[in-house]
């Protein structure tokens, strides 16, 4: 069976080539959760490409759909469509466009403006919760995100009603769109803040994959307060000159910086 | 309006285990009946919109029909985007009550004059947008709503209207998408009514005894095209009123669908139109609704039935 770290790997190397043909955005918030999707798709979810609506499933929604190229690879590799479907990308006509679309199969929601996947996911897990099912709802948010208030909603709300099947994950890459998070509004300490509204609170690095194994199977508990893991991540993680560089959230690859980054990749 | 829509959603709801009703922190004395005898559908979220809106959406993912109930601007401007995104893009099952539409809660200010939002709300894809005349329309729309799936909007006074069918000796059974009301017929003049504008619409052709027909538009979008252009080929002119900012509100949709079924040549003749509501403004006066309504000129006037 394939390890989590190269489906990671594969996970980039497919996100590159989409990023690179359609002269496309965004690689660096893709590439920084690449290793969150890689375990969770690989090791966690109860999932079937093949019945992607089963009613059983668990429910993973990216709500920084504008990162939506590493999971467009990571559902591509996993079976849920064809991956050749994903030469398409950004390109006239087709369904996968630069946002997460709900239109693609494994795809819950769309999402592109921020802040709205966590109520969404609230309402799944209320759902779970009143239907008294087993299964989880994962919620997959950036940092920068966290400056939406509706997200302050449900951080709210959660812990009230007790959904304990929901599970939050911070893609935590210290970047946002003008800059370093921590310079446009500093989000620390973003665990205490967590703990303070009554989540179950971890922080972890975001690229380990044995701590990202341990924490995921350790949020499978029956602690009703919903769930919360940092993930501390580098922007661009994986190809050395995109590593923690603003410019990476805007800029689309030279034919050089491609054939280095893919060089590092295969690496 | 609001007693019969929760008394209605209660009857719905026994039948109908989809129903699912949330509130943000709002309709005390209202609906607490729904509470108590449906707790595991009911929930009050808090005073957060935003989060309301995307809870919906994600219950009626999970197969829910999602009642969210708040007022006027609440449960509409203050999530306008989840309402666009979250519930219309991905057209799932969420209905959006508000009350105190229009200036039903006309002391409280412009934070509650609810006068932009069927101008907002029908120009996005997917939804059905309803404003309810009187009681019985109202209970009409709820049962409608039921069984429909997919997105609407419905906009509801506040409390007290007058049955204003019933006062004119008619019933409104169950209602179908889009469906237009006679409620006087009579002479070369309609008024077409939107929402609560209804009872004073009725009350000043019968107190002025004027020849005119009236008919209530209870659906705002969509709005049955045969059956709008057999109403207007009967008539030389059209008053439309409502409690709504003139543009974009329940006028404008008329006027857009007559000259798009006068373009198509579906409608022939083209008639005299005067467009009734509020002329863009906000007003910070306190005063009753019918106060309110007067300062903004949501009025009908003699000479308007004047050819």
């Amino acid at each position: 069976m394939q390890t989590s770290a190269d489906f990671a790997r594969e996970i980039r190397k497919t996100t590159l080539n989409m990023v690179f043909n359609a002269k496309a955005s965004h690689i660096g918030g893709a590439f920084s959760m690449a290793d969150i999707l890689s375990v969770l798709y690989n090791d966690i979810l109860k999932i079937d490409p093949l019945q992607p609506e089963n009613e059983t499933r668990d429910r993973f929604l990216l709500s920084k759909g504008h990162a939506c190229t590493s999971l467009y690879a990571t559902l591509g590799l996993k079976g849920f469509f064809d991956i050749k479907e994903l030469d398409t990308y950004a390109t006239d006509g087709s369904k996968y466009l630069s946002h997460t679309s709900h239109y693609i199969s494994g795809v819950e929601i769309s999402a592109g403006s921020l802040g709205h996947a966590l109520p969404v996911a609230c309402g799944l897990a209320i759902a779970s919760q009143k239907k008294q099912k087993t299964w989880k709802t994962y919620c997959l948010l950036s940092d920068g995100e966290l400056n939406e208030g509706s997200n302050w909603e449900s951080i709210l709300l959660a812990p009230q009603l007790k959904l304990k099947n929901l599970i939050l994950i911070i893609d935590y890459n210290k970047i946002q769109s003008f800059g370093f998070v921590k310079d446009v509004i500093d989000i620390e300490p973003l665990s205490k803040k967590f703990e303070a509204f009554n989540w179950e609170t971890y922080e972890i690095d975001g690229h380990n994959h044995e701590e990202l194994l341990k924490t995921f199977k350790a949020c499978d508990n029956q602690n009703q307060k919903p769930k919360v893991i940092i993930c501390n991540t580098i922007k661009g993680k994986g190809v050395s000159f995109m590593e923690n560089k603003l410019l990476w959230h805007y800029k689309s690859p030279s034919q050089e910086e491609y054939n280095q980054a893919l060089e590092e990749l295969n690496y | 309006m609001r007693t019969a829509f929760i008394k209605e959603l209660i009857e719905e709801a026994k039948s109908n285990k989809s129903i699912f009703l949330i509130v943000a922190d709002l309709g005390f004395s209202v609906v607490e009946p729904f509470a108590e005898q449906f707790p595991d559908r009911f929930l009050n979220v808090g005073i957060a919109e935003q989060n309301m809106a995307g809870i919906a959406s994600g219950l009626a993912m999970e197969g829910y029909n999602v009642y969210i109930y708040s007022i006027g601007n609440f449960p509409t401007l203050r999530c306008m985007e989840q309402i666009r995104y979250d519930i219309c893009y991905h057209n799932v099952n969420v209905k959006i009550i508000a009350v105190g539409g229009g200036y039903a809660y006309a002391s409280l200010g412009a934070s509650h004059h609810a006068t932009e939002e069927i101008g907002m709300l029908r120009t996005i894809p997917n939804i059905t947008v309803c404003a309810p005349g009187d009681p019985e329309e109202m209970r009409a729309i709820t049962r409608f709503t039921s069984s429909y799936h997919g997105p609407c909007y419905i906009r509801i006074g506040k409390a007290g209207e007058p049955e204003v069918h019933k006062k004119n000796n008619k019933s409104v059974p169950d209602i179908k998408s889009g469906e237009i009301l006679n409620v006087k017929s009579g002479g070369n003049v309609a008024v077409f009514s939107s929402g609560a504008m209804l009872d004073y619409s009725a009350n000043f052709i019968s107190n002025n005894n004027i020849n005119a027909s009236l008919y209530s538009f209870p659906f705002i979008k969509p709005i049955d095209k045969n059956q709008l252009v057999d109403i207007i080929q009967k008539y030389n002119k059209i008053i439309t009123i409502e409690e709504h900012q003139l543009n974009g509100g329940f006028g404008s949709a008329i006027l857009e669908l007559i000259n798009d079924l006068k373009e198509s040549n579906t409608l022939t003749s083209y008639p005299e139109i005067k467009r009734v509501g509020i002329n863009n403004s906000f007003y910070s006066t306190a005063g009753t609704q019918e106060y309110l309504r007067q300062l903004a000129g949501i009025e009908l006037k003699l000479d308007f039935f004047e050819m």
